[in-house]
């Protein structure tokens, strides 16, 4: 793997221009910081350099030495003379070093990328029009940037299965496989759970499970993303929609508090697939295959779309008003959630200080895989601690509410996005209580509510989430919410200002950030959202590093 | 404001009086018209020839064989000026021996026929000559919902059309004779 963090510089000549790139980069990397592109297909830079493709043939030359006294040779002029390598050398597995040159376009190198194209097309099937990959296919492009525009192949192409299942979430076409194997390094290096392998010679290869096991780890997905033809697809996401319709719009993964960064791909509001984004410095370009499943439940049957007084429908202005009097100068606990957006739960907090409440807060908590599934199963469990929400850390039930129910300190609930009752709390301490619910999806405890108002999923809202490493990570709103529903911030403002008659604090988001980052001690000094969206956002964990946060080492993450 | 000038109404003579003259013309273009070959078509009963390139409704073709040729690539819905056609795309289920190959076909394929400008860019970007502006021309309906051609009623109209390639009968030759390993 290569780091572009390294501050140190070597000076290269990049086809004829002098230009600074760091120490230890590849000729691939280095040309695309000057926007030159070298075409390559089994290069990734995030896993070992293979060097199989051949996509990325270049010429290099490096200065001549003498070899008996090793002083520089110079040309007739006082230049260093240039000993080019007589072959071809390919970008990837090519470190950059003092005075040398590249050509990335030249005859010679026109011509190989040529030829390359030709021998991967030999086999390549003409399945454009079925295959899921086109339009976000590197052998497309490529073939239309750097081949040679027609075929001299007369002979009968080889025949292969067309689709085998590799894994429950997997499909295989053979055909289309180009050999790159970015997929066994993938589970080699990354998902560590060494299935995939190459069988036969020749244009007979053919990548394959070892008998016996199957591509079922929860990383499986990331090969499909990173497979640069369309070989290797997702069951899910096969032959449902062509990828140019996608609209692609960068969010956060709220599966746990890992804050995988994520496209969502949704064409007229409806969601189609989730994938990795790029962030070095939370999940590289990888994401679990669960995580990937969640979008499933903005069009699950079970949400909540209208408004319901005592479960009959209502408005959201009728609702939001017999909430606030259900509530109003009584003796309120709020439940808050770690599924919750940091502007949330400032509100939240607002609320519970208008109310003078308890507050209440569940943790989620499963296994820890030590790579982007963590322990903590909320996106937002620090955004808690630092929205002021939270002061300890959550434990994963509320037995504590259930036995000041049971005490009689309470008479009325709020709660947001989280089933009381399957958190420890007993059906029968919530008799005679009033519960005013703000969530996305029925449970248990909307049955018993007397308020629900429905809220947004994390993909039709905007937010900030903060993630197990402490980075703050804004995120936008993905798709159009369902028809006639309010983001829970407004919600929140609404009930705000129906409780508390000196209140300043509205929905807008500028507003929030003012609010959260002028306390002294505040951890968020100086930030905006603008910032957290701008990409992980950094803030000031040294109140927090003595609660027992359950997460284990993981990628990008030490304990 | 413009000056309103009278003019003289010309007085008619004694033979335009009587307006013989012009009936006997009249009557000299209505009978010679009985003589002439006719020219007016008894539309609808009967039809006009259509010439090959006329572009009119499109029309989903299947092939000489029967089998449907669209594999919902989405093109032409993309291509589409007034976004008139919509596809929802589905595979094909394993187990189907003479279109198991194709892998995938369209679930459902719409085409408003109140969008539709008859461009025929649908026909022009098909990779897999499934789509054919044909020599329908003449389509109504009671309601809106009824100018929509759904994937049955494109069918209907377009029939079978030639096929120079058989495309997918090669590659199923191919899988059987092919340099399977």
């Amino acid at each position: 793997m290569i780091s572009t963090q390294k501050t140190e510089t070597v000076s290269i000549v990049l086809d004829g221009d002098e230009v600074e790139v760091p120490v230890g980069m590849n000729l691939v990397d280095a040309a695309a910081l000057f926007q030159k592109e070298i075409p390559h297909y089994c290069y990734h830079p995030q896993l070992s350099v293979a060097g199989n493709c051949r996509m990325c043939l270049i010429e290099m030359g490096t200065p001549m030495r003498d070899r008996g006294t090793g002083e520089a040779i110079l040309n007739e002029d006082g230049s260093p003379k240039i000993g080019w390598v007589p072959k071809p050398v390919i970008g990837c597995a090519t470190t950059v070093s003092p005075g040398m040159h590249v050509k990335t376009i030249s005859d010679k190198v026109k011509d190989c990328r040529e030829g390359i194209m030709e021998f991967l097309l030999v086999n390549h099937p003409l399945d454009c029009p079925i295959c899921d990959q086109a339009g976000e296919c590197r052998l497309q492009e490529f073939a239309t940037d750097y081949g040679r525009g027609y075929s001299r192949y007369t002979e009968r192409k080889n025949v292969k299965p067309k689709r085998t299942r590799l894994g429950p979430r997997v499909t295989l076409d053979d055909e289309r496989c180009i050999l790159c194997s970015r997929c066994i390094r993938f589970t080699q290096e990354v998902a560590k759970d060494d299935v995939l392998g190459f069988v036969d010679r020749g244009s007979y290869s053919t990548l394959t499970c070892f008998p016996g096991k199957e591509l079922e780890n929860n990383y499986s997905l990331n090969t499909v993303d990173i497979c640069p033809v369309g070989a290797l697809t997702s069951t899910d996401f096969r032959f449902k929609m062509r990828v140019w319709f996608l609209k692609e719009s960068p969010s956060i993964c709220t599966e746990s508090s890992a804050g995988c960064n994520i496209l969502v791909s949704s064409r007229e509001g409806e969601i189609y697939r989730i994938t990795p984004r790029r962030n070095d410095d939370v999940n590289d370009s990888w994401m679990t295959d669960s995580g990937r499943s969640l979008f499933k439940k903005v069009r699950a049957e079970d949400r909540l779309a209208v408004p319901s007084i005592k479960q009959e429908k209502s408005s959201f202005d009728q609702s939001i008003q017999t909430a606030a009097e259900s509530l109003k100068d009584k003796k309120v606990a709020i439940v808050g959630s770690c599924h919750a957006t940091l502007e949330e739960l400032y509100l939240l907090n607002r609320l519970s200080k208008a109310t003078k409440s308890k507050k209440y807060l569940r943790g989620h908590f499963g296994q820890d895989d030590g790579i982007l599934l963590s322990a903590d199963r909320t996106p937002n469990l620090r955004g808690a601690l630092a929205s002021g929400f939270a002061n300890t850390y959550p434990r994963d039930n509320l037995s504590k509410l259930n036995s000041d129910l049971k005490k009689g300190v309470i008479d009325a609930v709020l709660v947001l996005n989280e089933d009381l009752l399957s958190s420890g709390v007993e059906a029968e301490s919530l008799l005679g209580i009033s519960i005013v619910y703000l969530g996305t999806h029925a449970n248990d405890t909307t049955n018993l509510a007397e308020v629900i108002i429905p809220t947004l999923t994390s993909f039709e809202k905007k937010g900030t989430f903060i993630n197990r490493s402490f980075f703050a990570q804004g995120f936008e709103q993905s798709i159009p919410g369902l028809p006639g529903l309010l983001p829970d911030v407004h919600i929140l403002s609404k009930l705000l200002d129906e409780l508390d008659n000196e209140n300043k604090v509205t929905s807008d988001f500028s507003l929030i950030w003012k609010n959260l980052s002028s306390p002294p001690k505040s951890p968020f000094k100086g930030m905006s959202f603008s910032d957290s969206l701008g990409g992980s956002l950094k803030i000031d964990e040294t109140k927090w590093k003595d609660l027992p946060f359950v997460e284990s080492n993981a990628l990008h993450y030490k304990k | 404001m413009a000056k309103t000038v009278v003019l003289d109404r010309k007085p008619l003579s004694f033979s335009e009086r009587t307006y013989l003259p012009q009936i006997a013309n009249g009557l000299k273009t209505t009978f010679s018209n009985m003589f002439k070959p006719k020219v007016t078509l008894q539309y609808p009963e009967e039809k006009p020839k259509i010439p090959q390139n006329y572009r009119g409704v499109p029309t989903l073709v299947k092939d000489p064989n029967g089998r449907e040729k669209c594999v919902s690539c989405q093109l032409c819905e993309f291509v589409c000026p007034p976004k008139a056609i919509r596809i929802t795309p589905g595979g094909v289920p394993e187990g189907e021996d003479d279109r198991e190959h194709v892998e995938k076909a369209p679930e459902e394929f719409e085409i408003n026929m109140l969008r539709c400008i008859y461009c025929g860019y649908c026909q022009e970007v098909c990779p897999e000559e499934a789509i054919f502006l044909q020599d329908e021309y003449s389509s109504s309906g009671y309601s809106r919902e009824e100018m929509i051609n759904n994937k049955a009623k494109l069918y209907e109209l377009g029939g079978t059309l030639p096929d120079q390639h058989y495309k997918w009968d090669k590659k199923k030759k191919a899988e059987g004779q092919g340099n399977s390993h």
